[in-house]
């Protein structure tokens, strides 16, 4: 029984992480059509860049925001100096960016070396708290507490503000919107910058959990991309349900059937792209 | 993208080899030339990494000559990956034509390029642990002394059932043969000395959580895990945050408490038994000297990678003085290999079956925390364990390969 209930609570804080992951990858996905196949390295860049910061004495929180800082400077040059370049050609810019992912890979390699470098829980949240019959880590629920408040303020910035409806109107139809006199190649810009600004951020956040080491870019990748898909693309909503169905179906379903461990994790995917391509909760065909 | 590593160095050693009165003798050997198959990039990097600092450090000591001649070194990366492996070691064999291919680190590329490069007789000396490349399907040309996947899985199995007196235990390791072989030898042990294995978990290799799997535990005295990379670190992690390392001890094989990772592991590791064919705490003179130059050198203390690198180095210096410095007869020099038998290594004594899979110590560890730092400390050391623990040889091969459902779970 308390086994059940653990894998229960366990899916929501994994969920969480999995939102912090993919919000980012869900907003570039959706206004620019393109995957970006550097989301993974921002999430690892960033968890790297919060090492550093935490090696030079910075508070736990403050260092994941300065990785955040960092790494929005890092996706706004990379769509400033590469993608921009490239506007248009889409299979170019994804090529691009899975070019660069093996790049930061390799530098990520160079600066920090191969060995994987666990981040300490911040200090006052490592120990478990009590729910029901079980007993979990409190820093797990910090997480999905942090998820709440990232995707609360990303909605209200997408629903409430002008940039949001600009942001909503490049996603809907780009075209129009230029049209409209939206400048469109300056959300892009912005996008990215945010996108990569909350992985690298969410790299960070999930250090305690995943640790960090050579790998983990390509381990998370494949995770952003099956939540965005099934919750569809530039969908900030999808992105939050999708997080957590996927984590429901990777506890449940390593438990229950382990040996189809991927083909859980994968099968939703595939079915949605065949049935429903647009997503969840997506408007429009990626 | 082979390359000639150590330029420098060798440039640095001949000009000294220079000045002495009888440098034309030597100079008129031309350099043994050794290839190493290692991993520089991607995940696999890291252990690839120590590989090349062991060997280099094991030549520095030697002022890169072995039996008189000079060595060559050229380094190559596979990139972790068994086309890669296939072209450098085409390309170490046929372009730089190599005396000795040291590597490469995984099972999957040894796999890769184990017929061809015993096609053309060049003499292997691998990490990889693959239990059958020195058992149901052997390599001529093949050296292992480090030690097969199950090899030091069978004490650990002894010594959980005798010492710790364990009676139910779980295990845990990821999906794929390395994995396979370890459990199923602790397993086989373990068994055979009253205990039982009751459940098996095989996590895919890419796993970011392991919690779905440590929620499984219930029911048991201790857990078993496997893992290898950068997996026992978030494993361990993950372990000690739910809760279950205080319920039931953790013991591990020697790549999920290997002492290069102890610089990661936090106190989540204290307390870990496990099994190594090598161990930084082993009190011999080479060992002393090899970790404390490559604190000096690397800022790294060495684990099983680093170690056994410089081990096969010390193995080929070993069978390059019995044939007198001659690489040409390759029989001969396989042969030379395989009856290494050393007294002073980084490991202890240690010799080579007939199948050039190494006989020699396993040490089973605690891992502590002394003096503020994590350290692994022997607690009991099994002398000579071959590869077929204490079981006869030909019983032991007439039985399958351990596997995923090899030997069965009982119930």
């Amino acid at each position: 029984m308390s086994q059940w209930l653990l894998l229960g609570v366990n899916s929501i804080t994994l969920g969480g992480l999995l939102f912090l992951l993919s919000a980012g990858f869900s907003l570039i996905f959706g206004l620019m059509r393109i995957p970006n196949l550097t989301h993974g390295s921002f999430f690892m860049l960033g968890a790297y860049l919060g090492v550093t910061f935490l090696g030079l004495g910075f508070d736990f929180w403050l260092a994941a925001l300065l990785a955040a800082a960092a790494m929005a400077v890092v996706g706004g040059g990379i769509e400033r100096l590469l993608l921009r370049r490239l506007q248009g050609q889409e299979l170019a810019q994804v090529l691009v960016t899975l070019g660069l992912s093996f790049m930061i890979a390799d530098l990520c390699l160079m600066l920090w070396g191969g060995d994987p470098i666990p981040l300490d829980t911040p200090p006052g949240l490592g120990g478990a708290m009590p729910i029901a019959s079980i007993v979990f880590p409190t820093y797990r629920l910090v997480i999905v507490a942090i998820a709440v408040v990232i995707a609360v303020l990303l909605w209200l910035m997408l629903d409430r503000t002008r940039l949001g409806a600009m942001i909503r109107a490049g996603v809907d139809d780009p075209a129009m919107a230029r049209v409209t006199g939206i400048r469109v190649s300056r959300l892009f810009t912005i996008v990215f910058c945010l996108g990569a600004a909350i992985a690298g951020f969410a790299g960070v956040i999930g250090g305690p959990i995943l640790s960090v080491y050579p790998g983990l870019d390509s381990d998370m990748l494949p995770l952003a991309l099956i939540v965005v898909i099934l919750g569809g693309t530039g969908s900030l909503l999808g992105a939050l349900v999708g997080s957590f169905v996927i984590g429901i179906l990777y506890n449940y379903g390593q438990v229950l059937f382990p040996e189809l461990a991927y083909i859980i994790l994968f099968l939703p995917m595939l079915l949605i792209l065949l049935f429903r391509p647009q997503g969840l909760f997506g408007s429009r065909v990626p | 993208m082979a390359f000639t590593l150590d330029r420098r160095k060798f440039l640095a050693g001949t000009a000294a080899a220079a000045s002495l009165p009888w440098a034309p003798a030597i100079a008129a050997a031309p350099p043994v030339r050794i290839g190493l198959l290692t991993v520089k990039t991607g995940p696999l990097a890291q252990g690839g990494i120590q590989m090349q600092q062991g060997f280099e450090l094991f030549l520095k000591h030697r002022n890169s000559t072995l039996a008189g001649r000079k060595v060559d070194l050229i380094v190559a990366d596979t990139g972790g990956n068994p086309a890669g492996a296939k072209t450098k070691a085409q390309e170490l064999i046929e372009r730089d034509q190599v005396d000795v291919i040291v590597g490469p680190l995984a099972a999957f590329e040894l796999l890769a390029i184990t017929a061809y490069v015993e096609q053309h007789k060049v003499p292997m000396l691998s990490l990889a642990a693959a239990d059958d490349m020195t058992q149901r399907k052997p390599n001529a040309y093949f050296v292992r002394a480090s030690a097969t996947s199950s090899q030091c899985m069978h004490p650990l199995g002894d010594y959980a059932a005798k010492d710790m007196k364990l009676k139910r235990v779980a295990t845990i390791s990821e999906d794929f043969a390395f994995g396979y072989e370890q459990i199923g030898g602790f397993q086989e042990v373990f068994e055979d000395a009253g205990g039982r294995v009751v459940k098996k978990l095989w996590p895919p290799l890419v796993t970011a959580d392991f919690t779905p799997y440590i929620s499984q535990f219930s029911g048991i005295d201790g857990v078993v895990n496997g893992f290898a990379g950068s997996n026992p670190i978030k494993f361990n992690q993950q372990y000690a945050e739910l809760g279950a390392k205080a319920k039931y001890p953790i013991l591990g094989g020697w790549t999920a408490y290997d002492d290069a990772l102890l610089k990661s592991f936090g106190d989540d590791a204290v307390g870990a038994i496990s099994a190594s064919w090598y161990s930084s705490d082993l009190d011999t003179p080479s060992n002393k000297r090899m970790v404390a130059d490559m604190v000096k050198d690397y800022g790294n203390i060495p684990g099983g990678y680093a170690a056994g690198l410089y081990i096969n180095g010390m193995c080929i210096e070993a069978a390059l003085q019995k044939t007198d410095g001659k690489t040409e007869d390759k029989p001969a020099l396989i042969a030379a290999l395989r009856a290494v038998s050393l007294t002073d290594t980084p490991r202890g004594a240690f010799h080579f079956d007939h199948f050039g899979n190494v006989v020699g110590n396993v040490f089973i560890r605690r891992l502590e925390r002394k003096d503020g730092k994590l350290t692994n400390t022997i607690i009991k050391t099994y002398p000579d364990v071959s590869q077929f623990w204490t079981y006869n040889e030909k019983d032991y091969l007439a039985k399958p390969v351990y596997s995923r459902d090899y030997p069965p779970l009982k119930s």
